[in-house]
């Protein structure tokens, strides 16, 4: 746990900086705001996103233009990545953003300005998406207009982080501000190079990049937009939680060091294996290819810093209601960023890209590794920020069993239906003819959509119990005040 | 420089960060922005026709990118089951690129001209009237309104595509006489999905039916014109299916699949000839169905003899000449 110039980093002397910090000196509200207001677009997201799972089966309910599947997908993907995952990156980060600087915010007042802007910017983005009004660019659909808005609050969110971090109280910078610093920058970078366009009117404009450079520039930004958003900050919150609500200091820093580093310059060589086998040069798919085998390692470093954190103290997964939370998120963490590296592997990808494989991968890493850490974080910092201790420890548990089961049916059946799928386009007959239609492949998948729309229903129930539960913890009662004594009382279940 | 200090110095810190970012970006996303390989030109493929343009952004607007692919990879089962693979050349002119990540229904990069427009007219607001199992949403707006021209000229102009708004004007204009000619050959379906008031306009539905007839056109052009003329089926002549009524049941399972949302239940006709009948219309000799099957005819008949092969189109062959003698 010591570092080169001797500074300890340990739970206590973190926890008793915090406790030199009253209540009022924290930006409290801002954060309470971004946490109600990025469960608020979960629970509208995955409403969305159950409707598509339906819509797969019964494309009957394909009722009106904007409830069509193309145009709904994309408000789904938005308002989750955009609405719900930055949202919970802005409450999570400023948080501990404020603890592990001893510092308030330097800009409340800006923070709060862009509480507002962001829910109307989200509210504005889902309205132009069902309307159609996209760039079909994935997780860059929306129009330049709303880039800009979408440019200005991250520029809010930058001066914030880093006007707090040149004015904090504590010397050394923790291992979760690398990762939210990482973050600010290279959403920053990517998302403005990304989104070059050239505007024909208000509501339409046309990439600034032509054909394969387009493919190539867009999965850049696409699969970096997963490294910043779904990655990056959700491991500040993980490095910083998980030692907050187990009181067991990170397993080792050095390990953080080296799996910072290498993750951060790795992620940005990958793109490209979103595009194996097209007309992108070979050269960069294979390059791509190379660092998604090698992003695996730093990857799995911040999996066995979690795990061997935990090492002799397995009992809390049964004696603290969050650490499962954790624990669960960080193991979908390192299946996901196993499974991802071998998809790019050319023989795989010939078989599973396109298939729903690819959504089956995908929701491992929202349903199971983002919303599990986010979700915990958001319980203990609603706990501290209320004064009080969590709602109900046994409604935390069955939204826990419910996101697990949920998560897993839904992935599970999408990976199978993908390995099936593939199959039957790889068919041939001994002629060397095709053994099935493709619509014999559309056919085939209907069990599996049914599967995962039952998965999806359990995960939507969990996420409801959570919305319940954060909601009722939010509640600041007159009389109650969080203590530590408490909260630990709290924890466990 | 003690290497600790850079976690004590937050502006240093995050300028690190961003050297560290940027050199896999450099390499693999920047300068190959600048190489010949991302950005090849040829004059065989051809920049998008006004109305193509439109058509194009309606598939846009209804996001069909998520759902349908236009990137033909280089793998055996994929070439013959869609045709030829994607070239980058192809994608030129695309603002943005529309290779899509999903494929819940086919790829779309060669189906222009593999069917007739009446085809598409049918199958994009209804497309469970030709394919029962399909999921696709039933696009039944698209023929409900009219096209908005109002922003053609500067799209134009923005793409680059080398032709004015006179230009612009004039193709909207042929377009226009064409479709709403009662010459046009799929007027007959297109007056049956498209409102009254409509008929004599363009409507939307029409612009995305033009934008898919382009889809890969100009490379089937292009191979066209130094194609040999296929030796392998006029090798063909002689069923050895004929009068087997196994494999004329099994016909009837291949035909059911693959030539039924053409040419109609038990080959009664719909776009596609009526095949329970006497002559045909490419000549109705072994040699000839096999042919018409396997390489495909102008006007709409795909090439069958990839995704098929020579055996299943046989049989299929073998279930027509029941339908034949079902018809005497």
């Amino acid at each position: 746990m010591a570092n080169e110039s001797g500074k300890m980093y340990t739970v206590d002397n973190i926890v008793q900086q915090e406790m030199r910090m009253t209540n009022g000196e924290r930006s409290d509200s801002i954060v309470r705001g971004f946490a109600l207001s990025s469960v608020f677009w979960l629970v509208v997201g995955l409403v969305v996103g159950l409707w598509l799972a339906a819509e797969m089966i019964y494309p009957a309910l394909n009722l009106a233009p904007w409830l069509a599947f193309g145009r709904l997908r994309v408000v789904h993907t938005n308002g989750l990545v955009y609405g719900f995952t930055i949202a919970g990156i802005f409450a999570g980060g400023y948080y501990l953003l404020e603890k592990l600087t001893r510092t308030r915010l330097a800009f409340p007042g800006l923070a709060k300005a862009q509480l507002w802007l962001f829910n109307a910017a989200i509210a504005l983005a889902a309205l132009s998406l069902f309307d159609g009004m996209s760039t079909s660019r994935e997780y860059a659909e929306l129009e330049w207009p709303l880039d800009i808005v979408v440019v200005v609050i991250w520029v809010m969110f930058a001066v914030n982080v880093m006007g707090t971090l040149v004015k904090r109280r504590e010397k050394q910078m923790y291992v979760s501000l690398w990762f939210l610093v990482a973050c600010v920058v290279t959403v920053a970078v990517v998302y403005i190079l990304n989104n070059l366009a050239i505007p024909v009117s208000l509501t339409k404009s046309y990439s600034a990049y032509a054909g394969v450079n387009d493919a190539n520039v867009q999965w850049w930004f696409g699969h970096n937009a997963v490294a910043s958003v779904f990655t990056f900050p959700i491991l500040a919150m993980f490095y910083y939680f998980l030692p907050k609500s187990t009181g067991l200091p990170i397993y080792s820093h050095r390990l953080s060091i080296i799996a910072f580093w290498s993750l951060v310059f790795g992620y940005l060589w990958t793109g490209a294996h979103h595009l194996m086998l097209t007309p992108v040069p070979e050269w960069i798919q294979t390059v791509a290819l190379a660092f998604s085998l090698f992003l695996i390692a730093p990857s799995w470093a911040s999996v066995i810093n979690g795990f061997y954190t935990m090492n002799g103290n397995w009992d809390k997964m049964k004696s603290n209601y969050l650490v499962k939370f954790f624990i669960l998120g960080i193991t979908f963490y390192g299946l996901q960023t196993i499974q991802g590296p071998t998809q790019a592997i050319r023989a795989l990808s010939g078989h599973l890209h396109y298939t729903e494989y690819i959504p089956g991968h995908v929701h491992m890493g929202t349903m199971g590794w983002v919303t599990m850490v986010v979700s915990a974080s958001m319980y203990f910092m609603m706990e501290r920020i209320s004064g009080r201790e969590i709602h109900s420890v046994k409604l935390a548990n069955v939204h826990f069993w419910l996101i697990l089961v949920g998560q897993l049916l839904f992935t599970v059946s999408l990976w199978i239906a993908g390995i099936v799928q593939g199959a039957m386009w790889k068919a041939t007959n001994p002629d060397g003819s095709l053994m099935y239609t493709f619509l014999d492949s559309v056919a085939a998948m209907y069990p599996y959509w049914a599967a995962r729309f039952a998965g999806g229903l359990l995960y939507f129930a969990g996420i409801l119990v959570f919305a319940y539960n954060l909601y009722m913890t939010s509640r600041s009662t007159p009389g109650t005040k969080w203590s530590d004594a408490s909260a630990a009382g709290s924890r466990a279940a | 420089m003690n290497f600790n200090s850079l976690y004590e110095k937050p502006v240093l810190f995050a300028l690190a960060a961003v050297v560290v970012i940027s050199i896999g970006t450099l390499v693999t996303t920047f300068i190959p922005l600048f190489l010949p390989s991302t950005q090849p030109a040829s004059p065989l493929f051809k920049p998008y026709t006004a109305v193509e343009t439109e058509g194009r952004d309606i598939y846009i607007r209804e996001g069909c990118n998520n759902c349908h692919t236009q990137t033909v990879r280089p793998l055996r089962t994929e070439v013959a089951r869609y045709g030829d693979y994607s070239r980058a050349e192809e994608s030129a002119w695309d603002r943005p690129f529309l290779w899509g990540s999903r494929r819940t229904g086919p790829d779309l990069a060669r189906v222009g001209g593999k069917y007739p427009d009446a085809w598409h007219y049918r199958h994009t607001p209804d497309p469970q009237s030709m394919f029962p199992t399909s999921n696709m949403p039933a696009y039944t707006w698209l023929a409900n309104a009219k096209l908005d021209t109002s922003l053609t000229a500067r799209k134009v102009e923005v793409l680059g595509f080398g032709y004015d708004g006179a230009e612009v004007a004039r193709q909207l204009a042929a377009f226009r006489q064409t479709v709403t000619s009662p010459a046009y050959p799929s007027a007959l379906v297109r007056s049956q999905v498209t409102p009254a008031p409509l008929q004599g306009e363009i409507t939307e539905l029409d612009a995305v039916v033009a934008y898919l007839q382009k889809l890969g056109r100009d490379l089937k052009a292009a191979q066209a014109s130094v194609a040999r003329p296929a030796s392998a089926e006029a090798a063909e002549s002689k069923n050895p299916y004929a009068g087997k009524p196994a494999a004329e049941e099994e016909g009837e399972k291949i035909f059911e699949q693959n030539c039924r949302s053409c040419h109609g239940d038990h080959g009664t006709g719909g776009f596609g000839p009526k095949l329970a009948a006497t002559k045909h219309k490419y000549g109705g000799t072994d040699a000839d169905l096999f042919a018409s099957v396997a390489g495909g005819r102008p006007g709409g008949m795909p090439a069958f003899l990839p995704p098929l092969g020579k055996d299943r189109i046989w049989k299929a062959v073998a279930y027509i000449r029941h339908l034949e003698r079902e018809s005497r």
